[in-house]
Formats: C-alpha cells, structure tokens, sequence
C-alpha cells in the first residue's frame, strides 16, 4: 500500500490547468505544422500559420492560446495499492482546479445550474472521470474542454444492422454539422461500442490520445484513416472558410456491447486539443 | 480584398464590404456574448423595443461575440478570441433591425440573421476561431460598461488596432462559409 496526500493532488492539478491552456502537447504542434505545409487553399494556410503564430505568443505572453479555457475534465488513473490521505479526493481535485484557474489567468466558465446559470466564479466544479487500474501510481489527465466544439458532439444510438457503414455516416454527419462552430482543424474522437454513456466517455478519452498514434486494432486503424481522408473531404478546411484540413486526426476506441445495440459518440475537439498527463 | 476600416461605422460603410474581403477594423467595439445578449433582449421586449435604456448605442457599432480570460497585471485583456454566433442568432435581428452594422463571430449563422443582416446594410465577420492569444495583441484597452455582474460574459468596450476579421456575410445575401466550402469539397 502506498499512501499520497491528496494535496500532491492539488498541487499537481493547479498546475496543469495552467499548462495545458497555455501549451499543446508536440503531437498536436506537429500535426498542425505538417497540416500547413499541405494545405491546398491559400486561405487555408494563411489561417493555419495565425493558428501556429497564436500558439508561440501564448507560451512567450503566458496568455490561454484560447479564450475558453474549458471546464476542466480530469481523468483519474488510480492504482489500487495507492491510499489517499489528507482529505477527500475529489475536493482535492475541485481545489487544483480553483487554484489553477486563479493563478493563471484562466477564464471561469462553469455555471452552478445548468438553468439558472450563475457563474461559480472558480471554475470548479470539474468532471471526474476516476477508474482503478494496477499498480501504486496515480496517472492524471487534465483536459480542459472547451464548449464551441463540445456543442456539435453527438451521440448515435445505432442498429447491429447499420454496421461499419453506419459508423462512418455517423461520423461524417456530426462533423458537417460542426463545420465552422467547431473552430477546425478539429481532432475527432469516437467511441464505439458499449452503453450510452460509455461510448461517450470513450469518445472524450481518444481525444487525449495522441493525436499521431493510430488503434492497435487493424479494422479500427483502418476506419481511422478512411474517415480522416472522408472528413478532409468536405471542403470545409481551416477556421471552416475552405480547404483540405478540416480534421488533423480521428481517434476512434471501441468496446463490446449488446447482442440489440451499436452506440456510437462523436465528440468533436477544436484544434486547440488539449491535456496534461502525469504520474504521481 | 483587403480593407482598413474604422468603426464605429460612417455612412453606409458596412455595406460596401463583401463576403471573402480581409478586414483591419480601427477603433471602437463592444463584446457581447449569450448573457449579456438575453439581458438586452428582455430589457427591449419589457419597453416596447426602444433602444432607451439599453446600455450601449447600437447605431453603426460592431458587436464582438467574446468572453476574455481575465488580463495579467499591465495587459489591457486576456485571451480574446471570439464565440460561437449562432447561440446569438435568436437575439441579433432585433439589435441589427435597431441600428447595429456588425457582428464578429465565428460559425454559421440562420436564415433569419442573413436577412436582418441584408436588410439593414449590414455585415457579418468571423475571427479565427480559437486564436485568443493573437487577437488580443490587436486590443489596446478594455472597460466593462455593463453588466459587471455577469463576470466574463459583462459588456466590454475595446479600443481595437487594425482588428484582422474576415467578412463572411454581406449585405448581398453572400455567405463565404458555403462558397468557400463547395470550393474545396470532394464528393465521395
């Protein structure tokens, strides 16, 4: 048994609200920098080189390279030999997010009622998203969400019938549908399989993969080129004002399900596509 | 094309623009976003539709549809990018119907919107989605004028320099979001 204090938590949790609003991870530099150099429209790549200009000044300005820093979804990768002391792991988790929004300049983005709407001022609550895995470490993923995107996500509940076929119109739907609200190039991330809200949360796992790191499973490989090619097809490209990048990569996880279903979610990230991980 | 304009608006300026035309706007906006929008909107229906009370002069000014991270000590602004316009589009007729001349956004917008927009002479830009940082270099100071209340959603005068947005409908019924699309689009 190891024990953490939950304020290791905190402190680590502070600090990577800051981070991931601040800088995206080399994968997604990268792919944006490899998406510039092939890019047929002009406009296109003009939009893609402010995108990479607006990324090195909020390093060097210490400014969020998005005004929508999110609400901020926190991934929990607990070891079952690992023993939380100091308090509760949750409020920890709530007071990193406090803590990081404060210190680093970040916007407040969370209403306390989804009616009512009065801001919660901290940005906090987060969504916790906490399974158990072997091991004495604790793998932490913040991945502040930001909502123009999270807005045109959807969730398919398919028919056995409708097969891989159905998946890819899917897909492609929800994604025409974003065209411009959804800040392209985006990163797709879809979940396959399992119940309603497990696809969902597959979907918003993939998108914290990296966005160069294709499935281990060959069909889904597959399916994650043919759909990134059938995506960077519609013509909607960069800032969704033309061109042949409207997605810099599909991210699809898979799980079984029932004998009657094939759920299928869609959730759909601006180019700023952000996470931190740690292990602790 | 690539234009140099000052806002607010003189004459009939918004007009000449064209969807497609890169625009530098010089001087004055105000932001405005879902919260601030629904407030307006239900001060304009309690008093009959009349601009009294409502905390900025629409006539020939430019909306910003943008909620900015909180500035550093020194900075004038946060990260300033703009939102998504069509959560506003229930709003915006009536605002272009009592004067406004511009909207800066990002995203597609509804039909009722292009026609308010073509009816009054007015336009429709987007700034690229998502590049907060750099937009705010083009921001040289920030006020809350109202609404302090509603926290990043309150309503902001900007002094703004050579504000880089793209037109993507004009006052012609033009809307660059489809065109450019069908441009670049492969039927599979």
């Amino acid at each position: 048994m190891r024990t953490i204090q939950v304020a290791e938590v905190t402190q680590n949790i502070a600090q990577m609200c800051i981070e991931a609003n601040h800088f995206l991870s080399q994968d997604m530099r990268n792919a944006m920098k490899a998406a510039a150099g092939t890019e047929k429209s002009p406009l296109g790549r003009q939009v893609l080189g402010q995108l990479q200009e607006n990324m090195d000044i909020a390093g060097t300005d210490r400014i969020p390279i998005c005004q929508d820093t999110g609400m901020a979804v926190v991934f929990l990768d607990i070891g079952q030999e690992v023993h939380f002391e100091g308090g509760l792991l949750e409020e920890a988790v709530n007071e990193g997010v406090r803590q990081g929004y404060r210190e680093g300049y970040l916007r407040k983005s969370v209403v306390k009622d989804p009616i009512r709407r009065e801001n919660t001022g901290d940005n906090t609550p987060a969504v916790i998203h906490a399974r158990m895995v072997a091991g004495d470490k604790v793998t932490i993923t913040v991945a502040p969400k930001g909502f123009g995107s999270e807005n045109m996500s959807r969730v398919f509940m398919l028919k056995p019938a409708d097969g891989i076929e159905g998946v890819k119109e899917a897909v492609l739907r929800a994604v025409q549908e974003a065209g411009p609200n959804a800040c392209p190039p985006m990163v797709v991330g879809v979940g396959i399989g399992g119940t309603f809200e497990k696809c969902a949360l597959m979907a918003k796992r993939a998108l914290a993969r990296p966005v160069d790191q294709r499935s281990d499973i060959p069909y889904v490989r597959e399916l994650e080129q043919e759909l990134l090619q059938g995506i960077n097809c519609s013509g909607i490209g960069p800032g969704g004002l033309g061109g042949s990048t409207t997605a810099l990569a599909v991210n699809i996880d898979t799980y079984p399900t029932h004998i009657a279903g094939l759920p299928v979610a869609v959730n759909i990230c601006c180019h700023v596509n952000r996470h931190a991980v740690r292990e602790i | 094309m690539e234009r140099h304009i000052r806002v607010p608006f003189q004459g009939k300026e918004a007009a000449t623009l064209q969807a497609g035309d890169f625009v530098y706007l010089t001087g004055t906006i105000y932001t405005a976003r879902d919260a601030a929008h629904k407030r307006m909107y239900d001060m304009l229906q309690e008093n009959g539709f009349s601009q009294r009370g409502l905390p900025l002069d629409l006539e020939n000014n430019v909306i910003y549809y943008m909620g900015p991270s909180p500035a550093r000590p020194g900075r004038a602004i946060g990260s300033a990018g703009p939102t998504t316009a069509s959560r506003m589009d229930k709003y915006a007729p009536v605002l272009l119907d009592l004067g406004l001349k511009g909207m800066i956004g990002k995203g597609r917008r509804n039909q009722a919107v292009k026609e308010a927009v073509v009816r009054n002479g007015a336009v429709y830009f987007a700034a690229i989605g998502g590049a907060g940082a750099l937009l705010s270099r083009a921001i040289q100071s920030s006020e809350v004028i109202a609404y302090d209340d509603l926290g990043t959603e309150a309503i902001r005068r900007l002094e703004v320099k050579e504000f880089p947005v793209i037109v993507v409908m004009d006052c012609c019924g033009n809307d660059l979001y489809e065109t450019a699309v069908e441009e670049y689009r492969i039927p599979i």
